[in-house]
């Protein structure tokens, strides 16, 4: 083997262990925020739905099996180094370790043409797995992979508003959408908005936003105290955990800003399930993976 | 209330279960989605039969990972769909396959609702993410039709054992858990509207 099969190989491994960690395992604060919010809840209901999601948690790490059926469309962000090897490689390299989870019942095979349904069988197809990339100085690769149902993804929202609806109308627009969702997101959600750009630039914000670890407030852009007041809004909605009625709509409410145009104001909405699956790793120029969502002994 | 029910399960039985109640479930459940919904009211029109036969079982929106082991299938994970997705189907569906129970989550349609009443059947949910206690309940694989939808869309036939808990949610009185909730949440918003 050359050295650059090994590499390829190795980055292989190391994808397929991201997408296994992401799907069998949640990141902690998730797991400490429901367990704070069972405490909260009075509904029977609301706490035998929080109950059932906690004890799946554990049942889904102790037997290593997906947490949830719906593996989602295989998502990773990429933030690569300028100096990192094999960068034109990536997508194929990702596109194989989907193959070997896939192969391995980690993911369900959820890739389908749009039009036919006629299901791939192994999560790859046109622009899938879908990869963002962004260039950073330096030689290591940050990728995040992010296994998103379609249930909560069904939810999202678009809307163009005017300069003139001001904050309200954003306000507005975000319980319009939440209302709207219901229980059908799989409440409690994060929820990911966006505010600003285009129209395809404010979604991804939402989706920058709707990943973000839970209890990272977005002081930079001074949008934490809007994220606290919107999370409190949607949980006095009472649509609760599964839409059964409770206190626990949204775990978190995470809003990612950017200018727009002087006629626009776009806010976009994305919904992450509880099942908020993401894995994270700093992979060096030689393979060696150092994973920062998960502990791997 | 909590209850503990085994299919077949007879339309008297189903008929005692109220909004609010607890069900745990043995017996035969099998998954229908989207397409296996579409497919078999195409049948219908056509005549032709189904290859399983559908009543007085329970019905499971649900689209499992399954491996293929020597024996035949293991179902890795098994948590519900969202069922407003086959409101377009489901009363007509109830109507024709008299299914006792569905399971699923997110909640069904006025129109569902008013089908159940009619035929005499229930609407559980199921916690939406919980697929490994959804495997957990499956006791073996007892077929798989129409494989050729690909693995979510197949008609999964599942033997199950202490199913649950599913919530009912829709009952056969008319009632609908989701409806209420709506309710109270849009007098929640009217009053969070005023004073944004």
């Amino acid at each position: 083997m050359t050295d650059e099969d090994i590499l390829v190989s190795r980055l292989r491994e190391n994808f397929l262990k991201l997408v296994d960690l992401a799907v069998t395992d949640l990141p902690a604060n998730v797991e400490e925020t429901l367990k704070d919010r069972l405490r909260a809840e009075t509904s029977e209901i609301a706490k035998d739905q929080l109950r059932a999601i906690l004890s799946n948690i554990e049942v889904a790490r102790g037997q290593h099996i997906p947490i949830c059926q719906d593996t989602g469309i295989q998502m990773f962000h990429l933030r690569v180094g300028e100096d990192f090897p094999l960068k034109a490689k990536l997508p194929l390299i990702i596109a194989e370790a989907v193959r070997d989870a896939t192969a391995k019942a980690l993911l369900r095979p959820n890739a389908v043409h749009p039009l036919t349904r006629l299901n791939t069988g192994d999560n790859t197809g046109m622009h899938v797995p879908y990869i963002e990339w962004s260039l950073i100085e330096g030689d290591v690769l940050d990728v995040e992979v992010l296994p998103k149902g379609a249930g909560s993804e069904n939810m999202s929202a678009l809307r163009m508003l005017n300069p003139g609806d001001g904050l309200k109308g954003v306000k507005r627009f975000v319980l319009e959408t939440v209302a709207a969702a219901g229980g059908k997101p799989c409440p409690p959600y994060i929820l990911g908005v966006g505010i600003g750009l285009g129209s395809d630039g404010v979604m991804k914000l939402a989706r920058r936003a709707s990943v973000r670890p839970l209890k990272e407030h977005n002081e930079g852009s001074g949008m934490a105290d809007l994220e606290k007041e919107l999370l409190g809004l949607v949980n006095e909605t009472g649509i609760g955990p599964m839409g059964l009625g409770g206190r626990t709509t949204a775990l978190a409410v995470n809003i990612e800003i950017g200018h727009t145009h002087t006629a626009g104001l776009p806010v976009g909405v994305i919904f992450q399930c509880w099942a908020a699956r993401r894995a994270a790793a700093r992979i060096y120029p030689n393979g060696r993976a150092e994973y920062l969502s998960h502990e791997v002994n | 209330m909590g209850y503990r029910m085994k299919t077949p399960i007879s339309e008297v039985d189903v008929r005692r279960l109220r909004v609010g109640d607890t069900l745990y479930l043995d017996g035969v459940v099998f998954t229908a989605r989207d397409e296996a919904h579409k497919r078999a009211l195409d049948y219908a029109k056509e005549g032709k039969a189904l290859p399983i036969a559908t009543e007085d079982l329970a019905m499971f929106h649900c689209g499992p990972i399954a491996q293929r082991v020597d024996s035949g299938w293991r179902i890795v994970s098994a948590g519900p769909t969202t069922s407003t997705r086959m409101e377009m189907f489901e009363a007509d569906f109830l109507d024709r396959f008299k299914v006792r129970v569905i399971i699923g989550k997110g909640g069904m349609g006025k129109r569902t609702t008013e089908a159940m009443a009619r035929v005499g059947a229930v609407y559980c949910a199921f916690t939406g993410g919980a697929g490994a206690l959804g495997a957990g309940a499956v006791q073996s694989v007892k077929g798989v039709e129409w494989l050729d939808l690909g693995m979510p869309e197949a008609l999964w036939v599942l033997e199950v054992k202490a199913f649950g808990p599913l919530t009912v949610a829709i009952d056969t009185h008319g009632n609908n858990l989701y409806e209420e909730v709506t309710r109270r949440v849009e007098e929640n918003l009217k009053r969070i509207y005023a004073r944004l």
